[in-house]
């Protein structure tokens, strides 16, 4: 494995904090049909401290990249199921030892789905209740400010952050479920504006976008919960222009804490 | 002369060449071209390059009233000619829109998603990056349980899911377009796609094939049985056996597109290809006849090299086969390898099918035997062109006359406003908008909804913003298609206006009935003449287009239907304003001419058609000069960030504009009219007609105001005062309409997810 992630996993005495000499390298995972690969790259170079760095699906190695993005699209067309066949790609084998040693991966939305594809997460992602893709902003509640992709955020907050998807419907079994209650791995719900619902008891039906399991839209997992997957786009609310600035603070938190380390 | 075999094909008759829609008189001509009888695949080139869909028969000679297209046609610079630059940044938008429509009366989900992937490859085989997709789409009424309806809301549903799913994947954001409803359209919708993307101008890639001896290569999908004679069944009229042609229609696979997007622009960075062309209607026939006949060059070619995914093709079948995602390339000699490797990296099949040579002629070979051996001029450029007769039709006199006087007002103006709400053609499409991703390459910045037209900030030339819409009220362009042409033009500048965007040039997308009546043909050439007239005036060029005929089913034609795409430009530094109010108090104006008298009336009015069912009268009179004032004064404003919002009046009138603005925003409003300020005229006509020139505008009190109300004076145009944006949850026009957001809103956003069931 890559000498960035053993340093992950025992950070050096000498920490160089923001500004320092190397930039932090996203490694954004390319499949062919990948299409948010670009916007994942953007939103990590925006940060001005970043560099991305695309890996083709055939790679068998990460190049030393501090942290890894699977990102949107269809990543082979997805006619069978959305991230089915991604699962065999050469370069996924590295990016699940990658992320089981503990090292930082972010997984939206069809990453998100190939992430569950593969085990590196619990849980599937089916198609949407109503049978339809669904792109818009919807409320996020942050869950939880205990990981290195959320502590940017205050638990209860809710930010505007899109999805754009057809299979975003996460699913798990009961035992699956208590386990992410249990350890506080559920990142984010959706959510209305006020924040306010009650589990169980709310369908959710205005703004839970694809029928989730207690509205889940992200959860956290790995060794040291350094894996996110999450339906909603961060990289896709970096400008206020763009209808949302709330993905940032994610990619601010992600890169403090591989400040830290470095 | 060379053996041309006709075993394994029918024998050459009439009944053979006129089934597949060439006349007497044409056959005659190819035979004289050909010194010869021609063999069948040789009729089955002919016939579909020298259809309208292809040739442009009919419309060839009106077209030249666009002075672009007219000048490109005689400098032979068609494909360069509809590059929007984008300031001095290097980089330039191109833009298209083409029509899909038969093959979605039939087969909607493919016929829409072809018409998506079709018109994403004209952008990319120049060499551009689709950076945008806009639709407009109509199909008839879709309330109810009559049969009809239900159909409707079938092809609806999955025309709607079609163009989602190929753009969805594509990664190509879906940011705008229309949707409209009405019964000229049962059983023909029209699916209309559009497409821009941004391309170095010193790069553009070109169609034109050059270097004798180079290498041709076919790339992406393989050839299929699928489409063949698609471009045939585009220029006849819809019937009973139309369902039959299912067949004709092609199959999309939307992530060989995305490979094919990301291959080919990767393969033209190498500099190495020298001409490409995507393979749309006509197939293999049309990219290899048009790239040998622009560069004045012949090209043979061997059918047994391409890839087929059927045994048992023909010659026939492969050059005439509408299959979908498939590029033809000519390569520098020598250079081969190096692009074949990159469409291998993506997945894509490329093989060599063929080389150039200097002959002038397309030769056609299966194996050692020549199926077709024909000057590539005669197939690409000598297509025949006609001029039809004309005739206005006797409905026209009738519908322009008729008398309103005699209509009664509606005894409550807010039921009126809460119906026209409703109906599907004004009430908000977000049912549709949310299928669609309209954000993916995150370039978005006024998402669907928001204003009133899409605008995007183009990351690779600095940022520079550009704004792109769809138009076309086809009721006015029944009425007078002159003038509804020059309407539909009109609105779509105000809406690039209304953001803030200067409008820079025009695409369409011109829809009618068979041109082989004269009636239809009249429609045609008096649209064509307006929107050229229209274009002109509002400094929006016509660069790009595509025409289609023959819409029109047993039951009826549809309403000349001349959508109008437009692309408009930010100046640096301008910021996009939307169409919601924003601020308790702001001052709500309308920009008008100044002289509006006589301009109001219910002529052509989804007030008139919705309430009272009649789809008469005028449409509203446009005075070109005090439209593009009215625009030119709403940009200022703009740009000196004095307006808060900007909402053209259009479908509905000012009533649904103040409504709309009043949703989009969250804000309530209280306005004001005075009678006097509208010559007298009725209730129902100031608050539904459908005027043209007019855009509601809010702007904070004082310097601003005065700013604005400067603007317009030495504009020598009105700024009419209207009422205040209110923080409250009330619609308040002057007493006459006194609703709550909340009705308001679930007219408007619930219509359509009610008749769709959620």
């Amino acid at each position: 494995m890559s000498l960035s992630s053993s340093a992950i996993m025992a950070p050096p005495s000498d920490m160089t904090f923001k500004g320092g000499s190397a930039p932090l390298r996203a490694g954004i995972i390319v499949f062919p049909g990948s299409n948010c690969d670009r916007d994942a790259g953007n939103a990590w170079e925006a940060l001005g401290e970043g560099e991305a760095v695309y890996l083709w699906h055939q790679e068998n190695d990460l190049r030393g990249v501090d942290v890894v993005i699977l990102p949107g699209g269809f990543s082979y067309g997805d006619a069978l199921r959305a991230g089915a066949i991604a699962r065999f790609a050469p370069i996924m084998k590295e990016v699940t030892r990658f992320a089981e040693e503990g090292g930082p991966t972010l997984a939206i939305c069809n990453g998100f789905q190939i992430a569950c594809e593969v085990g590196l997460l619990p849980g599937a992602l089916v198609r949407n209740e109503r049978m339809r893709f669904v792109c818009r902003h919807v409320g996020l509640r942050v869950e939880t400010e205990a990981s290195m992709f959320t502590n940017g955020y205050r638990k209860g907050e809710v930010l505007s952050i899109p999805v754009a998807h057809g299979e975003g419907r996460y699913v798990c079994d009961d035992a699956t479920y208590a386990e992410l209650v249990a350890e506080d791995r559920i990142a984010f719900r959706y959510a209305p504006q006020t924040g306010n619902f009650v589990l169980g008891a709310d369908s959710g039906e205005d703004y839970n976008p694809n029928g989730s399991r207690d509205h889940i839209a992200g959860i956290l997992g790995g060794p040291q919960r350094n894996i996110l997957g999450m339906m909603p786009h961060p990289e896709r609310a970096m400008h206020t222009e763009l209808g949302s600035a709330n993905g940032r603070p994610l990619f601010e938190a992600l890169c403090a804490v591989m400040n830290v380390r470095h | 002369m060379r053996r041309i075999p006709l075993a394994n094909y029918p024998a050459v008759s009439p009944a053979v060449y006129r089934e597949m829609g060439l006349n007497d008189s044409e056959y005659a001509l190819i035979v004289e071209t050909l010194g010869r009888e021609p063999s069948y695949t040789e009729i089955g080139m002919y016939s579909v390059m020298w259809s309208e869909h292809c040739g442009y028969k009919y419309s060839r000679p009106v077209l030249k009233a666009f002075a672009e297209y007219r000048k490109a046609q005689e400098t032979g610079a068609l494909e360069n000619a509809g590059v929007v630059p984008l300031g001095d940044t290097g980089y330039g938008v191109v833009f298209k829109m083409e029509s899909h429509n038969h093959p979605s009366a039939v087969e909607p989900f493919q016929g829409a998603a072809t018409g998506v992937g079709g018109i994403l490859r004209d952008i990319f085989t120049m060499g551009a990056r689709p950076v945008a997709n806009l639709n407009s789409l109509r199909f008839g009424p879709i309330e109810g349980d009559d049969p009809v309806n239900i159909r409707n809301r079938y092809l609806f549903e999955h025309v709607v899911k079609g163009v989602g799913d190929y753009g969805n994947c594509v990664g190509v954001p879906t940011v705008g377009g229309e949707i409209y409803f009405h019964p000229c359209y049962n059983g023909n919708p029209l699916v209309n796609a559009m497409s821009a993307g941004i391309v170095k101008t010193d790069s553009i890639a070109s169609a034109k094939a050059q270097g004798i001896g180079n290498p041709v290569l076919y790339v992406g999908s393989a050839t299929g049985r699928d489409g063949i004679h698609g471009a045939t069944f585009a220029s006849v009229e819809l019937t009973e056996e139309s369902q039959e042609r299912r067949p004709n229609v092609q199959v999309g696979d939307p992530f060989t597109e995305k490979l094919l997007i990301e291959a080919t622009l990767e393969a033209l960075a190498t500099g190495k290809i020298v001409a490409i062309q995507d393979m749309g209607a006509a197939g293999l026939t049309c990219a290899t006849c048009e790239m040998a006949a622009k560069g004045g060059l012949g090209m043979e070619i061997d059918v047994q090299l391409v890839p087929r995914r059927e045994s048992g093709m023909t010659a026939y079948e492969t050059m005439l086969s509408e299959s979908q995602e498939r590029m033809l390339a000519v390569v520098e000699k020598g250079n081969e390898e190096e692009v074949i490797a990159v469409f291998r990296k993506w997945g894509l099949s490329a093989a060599y099918i063929g080389t150039l040579n200097d002959s002038g002629r397309v030769v056609v070979k299966d194996g050692g035997v020549v199926e077709a051996d024909v000057p590539a001029k005669s197939l690409a450029d000598d297509c025949p062109t006609y001029y039809l007769d004309a005739a206005e039709p006797e409905y026209i006199a009738k519908v322009q006359n008729a008398d309103f006087s005699v209509l009664s007002e509606p005894e409550d103006y807010g039921t009126v406003l809460l119906r026209l709400l409703s109906s599907p053609s004004i009430a908000s499409k977000r049912w549709v908008w949310e299928q669609y991703d309209q954000m993916v390459q995150t370039q978005t910045e006024m998402l669907p909804g928001r204003g009133d037209a899409a605008v995007l900030s183009i990351r690779e030339a600095d940022g520079r913003r550009i704004a792109l819409t769809t138009d076309c009220n086809p009721r006015f362009c029944y009425l007078d298609p002159y003038v509804g042409a020059q309407i539909a033009v009109a609105e779509a500048a105000r809406n690039l206006s209304c953001v803030g965007a200067t409008p820079k040039a025009t695409t369409d997308c011109l829809n009618f009935p068979s041109p082989e009546k004269p009636s239809g043909f009249w429609q045609f050439t008096q649209a064509v003449n307006g929107m050229a007239a229209a274009c002109d005036a509002l400094k929006a060029p016509v660069v790009s287009g595509n025409v289609s005929f023959y819409n029109e089913t047993p039951d009826g034609a549809i309403y000349p239907t001349p959508t109008v795409g437009m692309v408009g430009v930010f100046d640096d530094g301008v910021i996009p304003v939307g169409q919601g109010f924003q601020n308790d108090g702001d001052l709500i104006y309308l920009i008008r001419p100044t002289d509006w008298e006589g301009e109001h009336g219910i002529g052509g009015s989804d007030y008139l058609s919705l309430i009272h069912g009649r789809d008469e009268g005028k449409p509203p009179r446009l005075d070109l000069a005090a439209e593009a004032k009215v625009q030119l004064v709403t940009r200022q404003a703009i740009a000196k960030n004095l307006l808060h919002s900007a909402h053209d009046c259009s479908d509905g009138g000012a009533a649904v504009a103040l409504a709309e603005s009043c949703l989009a925003g969250n804000k309530g409003a209280e306005i004001r009219l005075a009678i006097a300020d509208y010559g007298d005229q009725k209730w129902s006509a100031i608050l539904f007609g459908e005027a043209t020139a007019r855009i509601l505008v809010t702007v904070k009190e004082g310097v601003n105001q005065n700013a604005l109300l400067d603007l317009a004076e030495s504009a020598g145009i009105e700024a009419l005062f209207l009422g205040q944006v209110k923080s409250n949850d009330r619609f308040d026009a002057a007493g006459l309409i006194d609703l709550p957001l909340s009705a308001l809103r679930n007219a408007f956003e619930g219509a359509i997810p009610r008749i769709m069931g959620k």
